[in-house]
């Protein structure tokens, strides 16, 4: 009996079972307290929605031996500049969407490639080198939004006229565009239908990605590159490619964020957006060597609607007010740093 | 000095020792010698106190040293004890001066005031005493060069002779009674050599007892007062210097009444006088083996076999050819040439290769059984594929009914074919590459060490198949292993490797010695 | 002219961030005297906090992106000594005597988790900062104040009676150790102070580490910090060493965020110590250290270098953009890409070493 709770324990792993323990632990709590349950939990479904992509983004390249994509923020950039693009050229709506993705995805190619080949170059510390050019790219492109000549007032400081603003508002058309196509009340919750499909969708193409000549080489590569290279498969190539779809995913991530959103956050905003996505994936029961698509969707789930619920309980239940800082974002930072912490110190990173 | 008393060691059921005992006198050079895999490094183990011998279960047996019993756990403990070692891959810290190697933890120091309030440790450095000391025992042993020099540029017969420095440097302060020398000829040129065992006869008339491993057999038989001859982790024979000769040392190091394999008696060779592979002047450089020049002929339908001691590049061939490690020279094989450095253009050419690193390079341990027999040919020759909207993607039911025949038919043990690898045991595992490499549906197989980490019975079993694949369906196979006896079981000619080169061809059956002798590079002395 | 070149050659990184610092004086024209004035404030500040990265880069760790830990035990030292009302000097002390304990702690189970992620140092490093900030929130929002962490001193709380404001005004430390010993230059119209006594602190622990390395305990740093398995055969205990290392270079950090508080004379309680790791390995990377080597002129160069640029970047902004903020995330890029660069030339080598 013992030997099979351990078992059991150490299929599930023991962060998994924490969290969902604390999540169950809030979700009684709120509903004792009375609280409106169907908007925590619709409240959670958009969050889940919003975020997918960028944790699915994060499977290729952990796949493929990469490690943890700590430069995330290198995609979303990209899908960054698309947005503002159609911003700034005043197209909304659908086409907004359309026109920043492709614009995101183009990029997103171009310096998925480079990240990749410098990935390859520093093998054996991605993770850091990933995350510090992520972090510097990110600053970079202060300067960027800060002296790019855009010009539609809308967007810039209304003071000065320089440089764009740090948070700008999409217009009505384009704000939750996806999130409320085919948008439905079930039982009183809303679901953002457009973005679960879409997410659906992108996962369901994963799966059916690794059973294709150049998925399943990738999960060659991650697992024993030695045994590629004796199969015929290039790993440097493979190792690429995967970066190259990660940043892609990322970009069209960012682009249904905003569009979740209803803003575009620019300058430092996007600096820590790898950390919950990591996060996410790890709570699924992702390791350093093993990722499967369940991994990101169980982690997402639990991830962010333990997020999305915990301000709303602890603020309830405690009675305090939002002055005492945001006990959501230290949680987020304790939980999310805690899971890699715990990845990173696992032996042999299995 | 010290006695080493029914030393027995396992590894996961593996026997690597069987009731060795050893004595060694004060003041002697005792000859280690055997082939590969004969339990002379584990035994250094033991006696070293590594940790894999700690972590595999320790061993059986007694260690007596000075007269007293000791169990050494660790290489410090071995220090302590008065054992030095000057290892085959050198232990020295490549940023810092020779004067500094030698004299590596055990610095002279000297005090000062906040040594003597917080830490011995935090003691000053005596450098001009490193230097003194180390410029001494460098003219000792003949190296003339400047101590102050850093390691990492020297040439590798100098950090041979930086690591002897240290120990006899050591051998100065403290006390230093037993000397392991595992292979230190192995990369000094011939008058480093010769140099060499003077300072071991030098070393030996201190006092200092010395344990000399060597494959150069005449080398042993220059310096060592006695010999001894390990093979299958048994001692086989212990003979005085004056008593034996090399003809005889290589004979005990080889021999063992040869049986051919039964299946391949039963069966008739199908060799055709084709030649189906044909290799020209083969260059590979790999890491720890060395191909120079190999020039070969491989003819459709036999079992070819290749042999040879750790290093000197049998194992380098296959991976050479393979496109593994870069490889220069001239391929044909079945009149055409083969590109080499390309693993695509050897998978392409009906080719496969059976590598000698089995969890290295042929399996992918954490996916499954079928995962790894399929990915090579899925990926090379699109097997097991089906549409799926215009792309082509994996046919698992094919692939299922596929795996489950081969897995029947290679008899491996399993609980099927979405079991992963890393749960079967080595003999298994083995079978699963040979499935992947017969997916491949190959006309010539490289297959290397197959049985090595792999219990007798499924031993047997892989060289059967081998056996089938060859006499029955008439694959043409190359079979490289460590073991003698294996490769002349099966194999219809044997070609011995020695430093990069085939010294000789011998017939299965040809006497013990020719092969004795052609593993230490000495070509039909005997008739 | 060859000299010239060779010491080009040798030490790209500095060359280059002197060039980039000369052309910005000179683009800004800020007075020399003023300049310099603010140069020296921020070396007093700084310079003890890049000191304590040198030791771990020594013995093999990397770069050391957890001094963050440290930082904090320093935070924790200056706000209980607000709460026990000691002040100047002594008020210094008490607060190095609760940080140093602390960051001995902190650095022990830092460097046994090190112990565990071998290999993986740095990152581990870096999320352990990020993972402890998030404790330390947690701790000084949400339980100081509580019934598990009375506080009494409530001019520092937030309005509702709990949790650290988030800037607290050091004026009981301010110039604890600056104003031991003080000189005031006149340069013109210009003064030039120079806090003369942290200055000397400072060369105190430059002089002690390059004794250290010196002694037999560096000489093992050095030789685990190039072949740690080597050093483990011959009987140096390569754990408890990197263990050791670990606690020292905490601990220093510790002491360099008192001494960065006292002159700063405020606290910014939840963002002073976050980007204590990133300026300080910045400073040391631009100094031309790396992250297998470095030196204690590393250190003083690159501190030197990297907050010339500091004080130069917003008005190179305002001159050539008309906005200071481009300087300002110019700065920050410098930092975070001087950082990538050196890693990823790390790894760089540590792969074709290999082959």
């Amino acid at each position: 009996m013992k030997k099979t709770i351990l078992s059991f324990i150490s299929t599930i792993g023991i962060p998994r079972i924490i969290i969902a323990g604390f999540l169950t632990f809030l979700l009684i709590t709120a509903f004792v307290l009375g609280m409106d349950m169907k908007r925590l939990l619709s409240d959670s479904l958009v969050r889940i929605g919003r975020n997918s992509l960028f944790v699915l983004a994060l499977l290729p390249p952990l796949k493929a031996g990469v490690g943890l994509n700590f430069g995330l923020s290198l995609g979303a950039l990209c899908g960054l500049i698309g947005l503002v693009v159609g911003l700034e050229l005043g197209i909304t709506g659908i086409n907004h969407i359309l026109l920043a993705s492709i614009i995101g995805v183009l990029l997103a190619v171009v310096i998925g490639y480079i990240y990749g080949v410098l990935l390859n170059q520093t093998k054996g510390q991605e993770m850091m080198v990933g995350n510090y050019m992520g972090f510097a790219t990110v600053s970079l492109m202060c300067t960027f939004w800060l002296l790019a000549p855009f010009k539609n007032p809308s967007l810039i400081w209304a003071i000065g006229g320089k440089g764009l603003r740090t948070t700008l508002v999409l217009p009505e058309a384009t704000g939750q565009i996806i999130d409320k196509f085919l948008s439905f009340s079930f039982f009183g919750f809303n679901i953002p239908t457009g973005t679960f499909v879409l997410s659906s969708l992108s996962c369901l193409i994963m799966y059916f990605f690794f059973k294709t000549r150049s998925g399943l080489s990738m999960v060659a590569v991650g697992s024993n590159p030695i045994f590629a290279k004796a199969s015929g498969i290039k790993e440097n190539t493979i190792r690429i490619q995967s970066v190259i779809l990660s940043t892609v995913l990322a970009a069209i991530g960012m682009v249904i964020f905003a569009q979740s959103f209803g803003f575009v956050q620019l300058y430092m905003a996007p600096l820590m957006l790898p950390f919950p996505a990591i996060a996410c994936i790890l709570i699924g029961g992702a390791s350093l060597r093993k990722a499967t698509l369940l991994h990101v969707i169980i982690g997402t789930i639990l991830f962010q609607t333990l997020l999305t619920i915990t301000l709303p309980v602890v603020t309830q239940a405690v009675a305090i007010s939002g002055e005492a800082g945001d006990i959501t974002e230290v949680l987020r930072v304790i939980i999310s740093n805690g899971l890699i912490l715990y990845a990173l110190t696992r032996k042999g990173g299995d | 000095m010290l006695e080493i008393k029914n030393i027995s060691k396992d590894f996961f059921g593996i026997q690597a020792l069987k009731n060795i005992s050893l004595t060694l006198q004060e003041g002697e050079i005792l000859g280690l010698v055997g082939e590969n895999g004969a339990g002379k490094s584990t035994l250094m183990n033991i006696l070293f106190g590594m940790p894999v011998i700690h972590e595999t279960g320790g061993y059986q047996g007694e260690i007596l040293f000075d007269g007293k019993p000791v169990i050494i756990k660790s290489a410090k403990e071995a220090m302590d004890l008065g054992i030095g070692m000057i290892h085959q891959e050198f232990m020295l810290i490549p940023g810092f001066s020779i004067a500094e190697n030698i004299k590596l933890n055990r610095e002279p120091t000297k005090s000062n005031i906040f040594s003597r309030l917080i830490n011995k440790k935090l003691e000053t450095l005596d450098m001009v005493t490193i230097r003194e000391h180390s410029k001494t025992v460098l003219q000792e042993i003949g190296l003339g060069i400047d101590e102050l020099l850093p390691v990492i540029g020297l040439p590798v017969g100098h950090k041979q002779f930086v690591e002897i420095a240290r120990e006899v440097d050591k051998s100065k302060f403290s006390k230093v009674k037993v000397l392991v020398f595992d292979e230190p000829t192995a990369v000094l040129t011939e008058s480093e050599a010769e140099n060499l065992l003077q300072i071991l006869k030098q070393l030996a008339h201190k006092g200092i007892s010395i344990l000399f491993i060597s494959h150069r057999l005449d080398e042993v038989l220059q310096v060592s007062d006695r010999v001894v001859v390990l093979r299958d982790g048994e001692k086989i024979a212990e003979k005085n210097q004056s008593e034996t000769n090399i003809i005889e040392i290589a004979e005990l190091m080889v021999g063992r009444k040869f049986k051919r394999f039964e299946a391949i008696a039963e069966l008739k060779p199908q060799i055709e006088d084709i030649t189906i592979l044909k290799i020209n002047n083969l260059k590979v450089s790999m890491p720890g083996e060395y191909v120079n020049g190999i020039n070969l002929e491989i003819k459709k339908g036999e079992i070819f076999g290749l042999g040879g001691l750790a290093g000197h590049g049998k194992v380098g061939i296959a991976n050479g050819i393979a496109g593994l490690y870069p490889a220069s020279g001239e391929i044909q094989f079945q009149g055409k040439p083969l590109k080499l450095n390309d693993p695509n253009a050897f998978l392409n050419s009906s080719l496969a290769f059976l590598s000698e690193d089995r969890r290295g390079v042929g399996l992918l341990l954490n996916e499954p059984i079928d995962f790894n027999i399929c990915l090579t040919s899925f990926y090379i020759k699109g097997r097991f594929t089906k549409n799926l909207l215009g792309m082509k993607i994996l046919n698992q039911s094919e692939l299922d009914e596929y795996s489950k025949k081969i897995i029947s038919d290679l008899d491996i043990r399993c609980l099927g074919p979405h079991q992963f690898v890393r749960a079967l045991s080595g003999g298994n595992q083995q079978k699963v590459c040979i499935a992947r490499a017969l997916t491949m549906e190959p006309q010539l197989l490289f297959v290397s060490e197959p049985t090595r980490g792999v219990d007798v019975g499924a031993k047997q079993k892989i060289l059967e198949i081998l056996v089938n694949l060859n006499r029955r369906l008439g694959m043409t196979i190359v079979f490289t292993s460590s073991e003698l006896l294996e490769l002349r079981s099966i194999s219809d000619r044997i070609g011995i490797v020695h430093h990069g080169q085939i010294t000789d061809i011998l017939p299965p059956d040809a006497p013990d010695v020719k092969f004795g002798l052609a593993m230490s590079g000495i070509k039909g002395v005997v008739q | 002219m060859k000299r010239i070149i060779e010491i080009v050659k040798n030490n790209p990184i500095p060359v280059l961030f002197l060039v980039i610092c000369v052309l910005g004086l000179w683009i800004t024209k800020i007075p020399l005297p003023i300049f310099i004035n603010d140069l020296i404030t921020r070396l007093s500040r700084n310079t003890f906090l890049v000191l304590s990265l040198i030791i771990p880069i020594i013995v093999g760790l990397g770069l050391n992106f957890a001094i963050v830990t440290g930082a904090m035990a320093g935070q924790i030292g200056a706000i209980t000594v607000i709460e026990l009302g000691i002040k100047g000097l002594p008020g210094f002390l008490v607060a190095c005597l609760i940080a140093v304990p602390l960051a001995i702690i902190f650095g022990y189970l830092l460097g046994k988790i090190f112990n565990i992620a071998k290999g993986r140092e740095m990152i581990t490093g870096f999320i352990t900062g990020f993972f402890a900030n998030g404790v330390y929130q947690f701790i000084f929002l949400f339980i100081i104040g509580t019934a598990l962490i009375p506080f009494k001193d409530k001019t520092i709380l937030l309005p509702q009676g709990w949790g650290i404001r988030s800037v607290v005004d050091l004026y009981n430390i301010q110039y604890a150790v600056d104003s031991i010993l003080k000189l005031k230059i006149p340069i013109g119209r210009y003064f030039l102070n120079v806090p003369l006594s942290t200055f000397i602190i400072i060369f105190i622990l430059c002089v002690a580490i390059n004794y250290f390395i010196k002694t037999k305990l560096g000489q093992e740093f050095r030789a685990i910090g190039q072949e740690p398995h080597v050093s483990l055969v011959y009987g140096i205990n390569v754990d408890k060493n990197r263990v050791l290392a670990t606690i020292i270079s905490i601990t220093l950090a510790a002491i360099g965020q008192l001494i960065f508080l006292q002159n700063l004379g405020t606290v910014n309680t939840y963002a002073s110590h976050e980007q204590v790791a990133l300026f300080s390995i910045a400073a040391l990377l631009v100094g031309g250290a790396t992250v297998k080597k470095a030196a204690v002129s590393n250190a003083l160069l690159g501190t030197l270098l990297f907050h010339s640029l500091f004080i130069i970047s917003p008005q190179v902004g305002l001159k050539l953009f008309g906005q200071p903020q481009v300087g300002e995330y110019f700065r920050v890029f410098v930092a975070y890409g001087v950082i990538a660069f050196a890693l990823a030339m790390h790894a760089f080598q540590v792969k074709t070493g290999k082959k």
